[in-house]
């Protein structure tokens, strides 16, 4: 049924993102199961693979956040921590991308690194790393490292840390694990000998861990401020952007793919990837009614209100959700909503936005905040989501998509039975895999260092 | 006098816990950093219904010297995560406990425990945790933000000593089991509502801060993750002297120990116990298991053990030598020696193969089998829980008790 690659048509890119946290996943469903229960993950992972998707990827947060004082409650709470997760995901799977949101905040590049590698290592080279790093004292306050980091400090510690996990993924080569019983030679003098001095970071001594399958796990990276998008062009195999409108997703990617020459490497060096929801039904008119379902589903009347208190740092809690926007001004000095990195800024600015769009259009708090959530991006029978898919990464929008579905765990179930094998007969997206490492999946080089491998050292390797 | 099953864990390291292990007839060196090794490994064990088997971990290379690193190239060196090892462990088990080792001393206390909770969700219920304080200096360098003792080659002949200097770093780890344990339990089981009519995830007064401020770090909580299928993991530590015995009283559910014969065995029983009692422990609440180590090789055929034991000490140069008995025989002579060690007090052993796979077969096919004739282990799993192995009870939360409490 899949035809071949079609000539000169871009290969679209998919991965998945498991819901939860923040009003994505509708928890209220019927058939909406635990979002931490192994059995979840499994499901989801792998209804990817079955997809033949590049990756799958967690979220992380480490701190429960809070509303007016007290932990917020009408959205999901609650993930497993990713690298462990994902390692068990590695069992279960065999060819799919498992990517971990790891903090460079609130880590030590020795432990981080070695995790990677021993994820890279016991999945056979399938990891990914999202490097984010927090300015956030409200999350520091789990850690021994307690505090922040200030702003202008963040992407120097993150290209430092960076920096420092390849040199110790570069201190074994790929054949220094020689094992050679016969002449009592386990492994090359010297392996995993490492020193770093730099600024945020002075370590040395020996790492434990050999070379990763994949030389380097991918690197992904999500930032979208100038200094974001310049980190990202130098650092990063895979950027995650939030622009899913076409508009807005061209500019993006003409703007970072532009910044790569600079930093020595081709286009094709990045792969960039919006996330996006899907809302596939029989009919494009099914669709649209079940889109609308779903997002009135996220946007609860209590949600509703407490999206707006996040925005206007007050109790809104007198306010009726059906009924027009709160003519007082927010107060610009009480943060109600802690842990979230929307709203920290320019408060004043949203409200007065929000407010007159809502008066221009007649909107309640409740369908103002449904419509400034941005709805569906792609909703429609399978063949309309396919062709708009494949459109809009034919016309320079993206590379592919991190598709992140609003049920767990079966949100991707109708994706990949019913659109997956439409991009596969266009041509654009792959019918199988036809490698076993991320990077492969993704067409991007393996970072090898000198490769002195040894064939009785590869034994069993894939 | 004893009716109590016997309890048996295995020590998984490496190629085997003899350092020239990996040159032995059925080893695969080239293969130690692979999952299937350890697939192979853990399911064999499973095979055999042990209780649970632990990943052995250390934030430095391995060494042949207990304090410091050194430059051989002759014995395995390198290895993976064990948190990360153990659930990759977990789907393709159903049964058997999987304890890593997790560092406490340069590690973030939040991220080994929410590791552990997630292990214990991915394996529903069967995961331990060996907190493990760094006790090299060397490995202090690999993260730069503190230093730790360096051990002389005087301390190291006498354990009392290492625990003695080591004593701020054991107090840290109580502090971080602690604050591990208050983490498992800061959302009540049933924090969980999904009431629809209220828009409500979680009922927010079943969540709780922990808010632990001890003298090394502090920690506001709660876990980002909801509480794991046993309430609280099966926390466990290996010790040889009085202070770690402090550590394990104050801390652990499991204390592995290294008794020379069955006296040694009694006397640790005894030291073990003044050390709980000096800490107000009550151990009729709150069990305190105790394993005792054996280094072992094993044949069906007499002095086959014994041969090949010979023949790896030549291979690395030197006699093999270890913190904990090393056993050469036959697994019925194991089982022998199991059973009277038992009357000194102990709840059961956690032995470590001299080989790998070769000497975990061994015990799986062949002192398995033994006991069981003897009617001292099980012939099935009666349980799915790590906990429910070792007959120890699901603890409620801390902070329900105390909301009962107050009301």
């Amino acid at each position: 049924m899949s035809g071949p690659p079609a000539a000169g048509r871009k290969q679209v890119h998919l991965a998945a993102q498991l819901p939860g946290i923040h009003n994505v996943t509708v928890w209220s469903d019927p058939r909406a199961r635990s979002q931490i229960a192994f059995d979840s993950f499994l499901h989801l992972a792998q209804t990817a693979e079955r997809g033949r998707f590049d990756f799958f990827f967690l979220a992380e947060g480490l701190r429960l956040r809070e509303h007016k004082g007290q932990l917020y409650d009408l959205d999901v709470v609650g993930r497993p921590d990713n690298l462990t997760q994902l390692s068990a995901l590695a069992a279960v799977t065999t060819r799919l991308g498992l990517a971990a949101t790891v903090n460079a905040t609130f880590n030590e590049p020795y432990e981080v690194a070695r995790r990677l590698a021993t994820l890279d290592h016991l999945s056979a080279g399938r990891t990914a790393w999202n490097v984010v790093t927090s300015s956030d004292a409200f999350t520091g306050e789990n850690f021994r490292r307690g505090g922040f980091l200030a702003e202008a400090d963040r992407y120097a510690r993150a290209a430092e840390f960076l920096a420092t996990a390849r040199e110790l993924w570069d201190s074994w080569a790929d054949g220094d694990v020689r094992a050679d019983a016969v002449a009592g030679a386990y492994l090359r003098p010297g392996a995993g000998r490492f020193a770093h001095r730099g600024r945020h970071f002075d370590i040395s001594g020996r790492f434990t861990t050999p070379r990763p399958p994949q030389g380097h796990p991918v690197i992904i990276q999500a930032g979208d401020s100038d200094t974001g998008r310049e980190f990202a062009a130098a650092e990063a195999d895979v950027v995650f952007s939030k622009y899913n409108r076409l508009d807005q997703a061209r500019s993006f990617y003409r703007d970072v793919k532009g910044r790569l020459a600079r930093h020595g490497r081709t286009p094709d060096r990045l792969k960039i990837l919006p996330t996006a929801t899907v809302v596939v039904a029989d009919s494009d008119a099914e669709a649209a009614a079940y889109a609308d379902e779903i997002t009135r589903a996220q946007v609860s009347p209590q949600t509703a209100i407490a999206h707006l208190e996040a925005v206007w740092g007050r109790d809104l809690s007198g306010y009726d959700p059906d009924g027009p926007l709160p003519d007082i001004d927010p107060d610009p000095d009480s943060l109600t909503l802690k842990g979230h990195s929307l709203f920290r800024r320019g408060r004043a600015e949203t409200a007065r936005r929000w407010r007159a769009l809502a008066e221009r259009r007649g909107l309640s708090i409740r369908e103002l905040v449904i419509e400034i959530s941005g709805g569906q991006t792609f909703v429609g029978a399978p063949r309309t989501v396919a062709d708009a898919i494949d459109h809009f990464v034919q016309t320079g929008g993206a590379d592919g998509f991190v598709l992140v579905p609003h049920l767990t765990p079966t949100g991707l179930d109708d994706f990949v039975a019913r659109v997956v094998p439409l991009l596969q007969e266009e041509g654009v997206f792959r019918p199988d895999y036809t490698s076993r490492t991320l990077r492969d999946h993704l067409g991007l080089p393996h970072d090898r260092g000198e490769d002195t491998a040894d064939p009785a050292a590869e034994e069993e390797a894939s | 006098m004893t009716a109590s099953p016997l309890h048996l864990a295995v020590a998984l390291d490496g190629a085997g816990w003899h350092p020239a292990a990996w040159r032995a007839e059925d080893a695969r060196p080239g293969a130690l950093f692979t999952a299937q090794y350890w697939a192979d490994l853990v399911t064999e064990a499973e095979h055999g219904m042990l209780d649970f088997v632990t990943f052995e971990d250390a934030l430095g290379i391995q060494s042949a010297a207990f304090h410091r690193p050194d430059d051989r190239t002759d014995q395995v060196r390198g290895s993976l995560d064990a948190v990360l090892l153990a659930a990759r462990m977990a789907p393709l088990t159903t049964h058997i406990g999987l304890v890593p080792t997790a560092n406490v001393t340069h590690t973030e206390p939040f991220h080994v425990a929410t590791g552990i909770a997630t292990l214990d969700h991915a394996s529903k219920g069967r995961a331990g945790w060996r907190p493990q304080i760094a006790a090299r200096a060397a490995d202090a360098t690999h993260f730069g933000r503190r230093t730790t003792p360096q051990l002389t080659d005087d301390d190291v002949r006498d354990p009392e000593r290492i625990g003695r200097r080591l004593r701020p770093l054991f107090d840290e780890a109580t502090d971080v089991v602690e604050v591990a344990r208050r983490l498992w339990d800061s959302w009540e089981d049933d924090a969980e509502i999904r009431d629809a009519a209220t828009g409500r995830f979680i009922d927010r007064g079943k969540v709780h801060h922990i808010d632990f401020a001890g003298a090394h770090f502090g920690v506001r909580g709660p876990s980002i993750i909801p509480r794991p299928p046993q309430g609280q993991p099966l926390v466990t530590s290996l010790a040889h002297a009085m202070v770690p015995y402090e550590f394990a009283t104050r801390s652990c559910d499991v204390v592995y120990v290294t008794p020379h014969d069955r006296a040694g065995a009694a006397a640790i029983v005894a030291q073990v116990d003044e050390a709980a009692g000096r800490s107000g422990r009550d151990m009729r609440a709150w069990p305190l298991l105790r394993f005792a180590e054996l280094l072992v090789f094993l044949d069906a055929e007499p002095r086959a053990a014994t041969h090949r034991k010979t023949h790896l000490d030549s291979l690395d140069g030197a006699e093999l030598t270890s913190d904990a008995e090393v056993f050469t025989g036959t697994p019925g002579e194991l089982a022998d020696l199991l059973l009277d060690w038992r009357e000194a007090g102990l709840d059961g052993f956690r032995i470590r193969p001299g080989t790998l796979p070769h000497d975990l077969v061994q015990i799986t096919r062949g002192l398995v089998p033994e006991l069981q004739r003897r009617g001292a282990f099980r012939t099935a799993y009666d349980a799915t829980t790590l906990r429910g192995h070792l007959c120890l009870a699901r603890p409620n939360s801390r902070y329900s008790q105390e909301r009962q409490t107050r009301k």
